[in-house]
Parts: structure tokens; sequence; C-alpha cells
């Protein structure tokens, strides 16, 4: 567990706003994910979801696992939309139409919906400055229709789309650094979280929600399904991912890093990769390859934070 | 409470696949996928709900006396409390059919 004792657990909010009843594959660390950060965020909240996984399985007809207004929107559209709610809303209020209250104006996607297909829109919204929070549930592939590479899919990994096999290593391209694109678009507030931590997880989302203008979440949701791990240690492997600096916890806030968890010690980064189906075609010799550029991006990464 | 499912037709669907009844999702009892279900020993239980804080199904209840165990009406049988339990009273058996 991050920074508490395991007490803590119990002072999280109860209210499910996320339901029971979805139809997320077992041990799915982004159902989870989404769960916590519905938990942080609370009913005053409106969600535009791009389609994906999350989308699928919480909203089959006629039932929806959410608590608050929900939209599923086209693929590439959930920061558009969120764009024109936020907006509207405001708009609406200004003229007395709609009693004024804070909203916490959402748009959700996986790492396909951002990385790739809905990036443009993203980029707009972020650049327009709407106060909206935007939450990429990284699973690091499209894992909704079959596991294909996304460009967040990180390089060695097998997907049906980047097969492992005598000539091919898996993915053959390094992970799309998302959070820095948002943070080249010199928003308020960026941050990485991880359920694994989900307290770190939960003040993120609350440091999101607080600030005006455009906040940017990333959060590495362990599939079992696609990464081939067995249900129960989803949250093992994102631990894991943390700890070996693979996927560092840190946040962005007007300008300034702060590493917000440091590992220690810092594992090495077999201990993540072994064990996972996706990866287990690679030799030792790649496995080096990955330990030393997590050590230099972590590197650059504490250099960032240091220099605050 | 909603209606349950199989109760629901075509031409009570709403203009633009819309859902007005929020959390209906509970009527689907995924329950019924679990093939392994946990089991909470609960003289070794401390209470501190950490089971409860990771299922991503939310299928971990509180009774009123304080006790955690698995809600079997939405378990999956995913093992994630099991595993992450810290004093480890959480086992994993295979369900009677
Ligand atoms: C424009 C468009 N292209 C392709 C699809 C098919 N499609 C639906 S979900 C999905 C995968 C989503 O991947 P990601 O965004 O990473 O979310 P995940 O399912 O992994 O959570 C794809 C390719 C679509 N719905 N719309
Ligand atoms: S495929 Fe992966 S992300 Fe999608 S529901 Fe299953 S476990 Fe979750
Ligand atoms: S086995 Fe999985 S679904 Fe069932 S209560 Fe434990 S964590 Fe939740
Ligand atoms: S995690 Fe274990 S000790 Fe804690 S409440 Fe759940 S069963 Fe009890
Ligand atoms: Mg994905």
């Amino acid at each position: 567990m991050d920074k508490f004792s395991v007490f803590s657990a119990r002072l999280v909010e109860k209210d499910e706003l996320f339901t029971s009843g979805h139809r997320a594959c077992q041990g799915c660390a982004e159902a989870l994910a989404v769960r916590l950060v519905m938990k942080a965020l609370g009913r005053n909240t409106i969600v535009a979801m791009a389609t994906g996984c999350m989308e699928i399985i919480s909203s089959p007809l006629p039932t929806t696992a959410w608590q608050v207004p929900w939209i599923h929107v086209a693929f590439e559209n959930s920061s558009a939309v969120i764009s024109g709610c936020e907006s509207g809303m405001k708009a609406m209020m200004r003229k007395g139409k709609l009693p004024a209250k804070k909203i916490n104006f959402v748009a959700m996607g996986g790492d396909g919906a951002t990385a790739d297909i809905g990036m443009g829109q993203l980029s707009g919204a972020m650049e327009r400055g709407h106060d909206m929070i935007y939450v990429c549930y990284d699973n690091e592939a499209y894992m909704n229709t079959g596991i294909q590479r996304s460009s967040a899919t990180p390089w060695g990994a097998s997907t049906t789309t980047s097969p492992a096999g005598k000539i091919s290593k898996g993915q053959f391209t390094q992970k799309k650094d998302m959070p820095k694109i948002a943070i080249a678009h010199n928003i308020p507030y960026v941050a990485t979280a991880c359920p694994s931590f989900p307290f770190d997880l939960m003040e993120k989302v609350e440091k999101a929600a607080a600030i005006e203008g455009p906040a940017y979440l990333h959060i590495l949701s362990v599939c079992p399904t696609g990464w081939r791990i067995p249900s129960e240690e989803a949250i093992k492997y994102g631990r894991l991912a943390v700890n070996t600096c693979v996927f560092p916890l840190y946040e962005y806030e007007y300008g300034k890093y702060n590493l917000t968890y440091r590992p220690h010690p810092i594992l090495p980064v077999k201990e993540y990769i072994q064990g996972q189906g996706r990866f287990r075609h690679l030799t030792p010799e790649d496995i080096d390859s990955i330990q030393e550029r997590t050590r230099t991006e972590y590197e650059k990464l504490l250099k960032l934070s240091e220099e605050g | 409470m909603a209606r349950p499912i199989e109760e629901i037709k075509w031409q009570d669907l709403e203009m633009g696949a819309a859902v007005s009844e929020r959390g209906s999702a509970r009527e689907y009892k995924t329950g019924s996928w679990r093939s392994l279900q946990p089991v909470v020993d609960q003289d070794q239980c401390i209470r501190c709900g950490v089971c409860w804080l990771f299922c991503p199904d939310a299928a971990i209840k509180r009774s009123e006396d304080g006790s955690f165990e698995a809600d079997l009406e939405y378990c999956k049988g995913c093992g994630i409390c099991a595993r992450e339990c810290p004093v480890g009273c959480i086992s994993v058996v295979i369900e009677e059919v």
C-alpha cells in the first residue's frame, strides 16, 4: 500500500458510482481504476466516454453501471463532447438557466482512444483551456477488439498486430509518452497514476477536479486478459510497474514536476517483465535493453523533479 | 429497483438508447461467472477493508458488525482480494455446483 496504513481503506468513500454488474473480465484493473476515479470525483460529475472496454462493459443495453450522467461517443470524440458540455452548461449557468454549481466535466478513453485516434481532439480541448479532466486508462493496447497494438504498447510486447515470432520481437516501437505530450500543452495539471496505489490515484483525481482549466490523468491499468497474466495478479503487476520505474508516479502542477512516489529499493525490470505472457519471448539481452532505457528515463524524471 | 433484464423488451427502450435508471447493471448478477470463491476467515480478519478497496467489481460487502465478505451475487472469483489481503486470511475455494 502507498503512503497510508492499511486501515486507511476504511476511510475511502463508500458510494459506488461505477456499480457491480459491469461485464469487465475477472480481475480487470482498468475497471478498478474507473471505480476509484469515480469515488474521488463524487456525484457532481458528467462523463463522456470513448469507445473501448470500459464503455462496452459498463453499458450493454438496457442497463448501465453508471450512477452519474454518462454518454458514449465515437472513439475519437470524448474530449470534444465534454468541451461542449462544459461550455454549454457554463453559458446556461451564466444566464441563470441552470443553477450555478461546481460540476466535474470528465472525458475518458483508453490508450488507443487517447494516444492514437482521439489525440487531435484532446489536443484541441487542452489548447482551448476547457475546465475539464481527461482520464486515459492505459492498458497498453486496443483490448476491446482483441489485443491490437497501439502507440502506447511498450517495446517488445506481443499483441495480435505485433506478434512475436522468429523475426519479430513483438512491438518494435517505444511507448508514446502521452503525459509529456499533455505537459507540452502547458495545462495546469498532469499526473500519472495506477490503481495499485489507490490513495495516490484518488488524491490526484481530487487535485485535478479542484484545479481550474484542463487536467490530464494517465492511469496505467493492468489488463490480465491482454497481458496474459492470472486474474489475481493485476494489482501485483501494477505495483511492479511502479517499483521497477517502468511506470513512475509523478505529477506536473503549474510547471513543476513532482515524483509522488519514489520506489525504494528500485526493483529490476526483470521482475515486472517475467511472468507476463506478452513478454514471454524476450531474451535476457532484450530485458537488459528495457532496463537501460527505464533507468535513463527515470533519471531524466528525477532531474526534472529536483529542478522543481 | 430496475425490472429484471429479461422483462425489458426492445419496445421499452428509450430514444437514443438512453438508459434513465442509473446503476441498473446491478440487475445483471456477475456472480454466475465464478468458478472460484473467496472465503474470509473471520477469526483472523483484522477488518482493514483492503479487500474491499481493491475489488474491481465492488463485490466485497461490509456487514453491520464490521466484518467483510464477498458478495456472491457479483463476485467473479478473480482472486485479487485473497492475493492482496495483508494478513492472508482469504482462501480461494473451488465453487460447489
Ligand atoms: C473509429 C473507430 N475505429 C475503430 C473502432 C473499433 N474499436 C472499438 S473499441 C476499440 C479498442 C479500444 O482500445 P483502447 O482505446 O485502448 O481501449 P481499451 O479497449 O483497451 O480499454 C476499437 C479499435 C471504433 N469503434 N471506431
Ligand atoms: S480485456 Fe482487459 S481491459 Fe478489457 S475488460 Fe478485459 S481485463 Fe479489462
Ligand atoms: S474474488 Fe475478485 S471479484 Fe470476488 S470479491 Fe475478491 S476481488 Fe472481488
Ligand atoms: S483484507 Fe483481509 S484482513 Fe482486511 S478486511 Fe479483507 S479479509 Fe479482513
Ligand atoms: Mg487500451
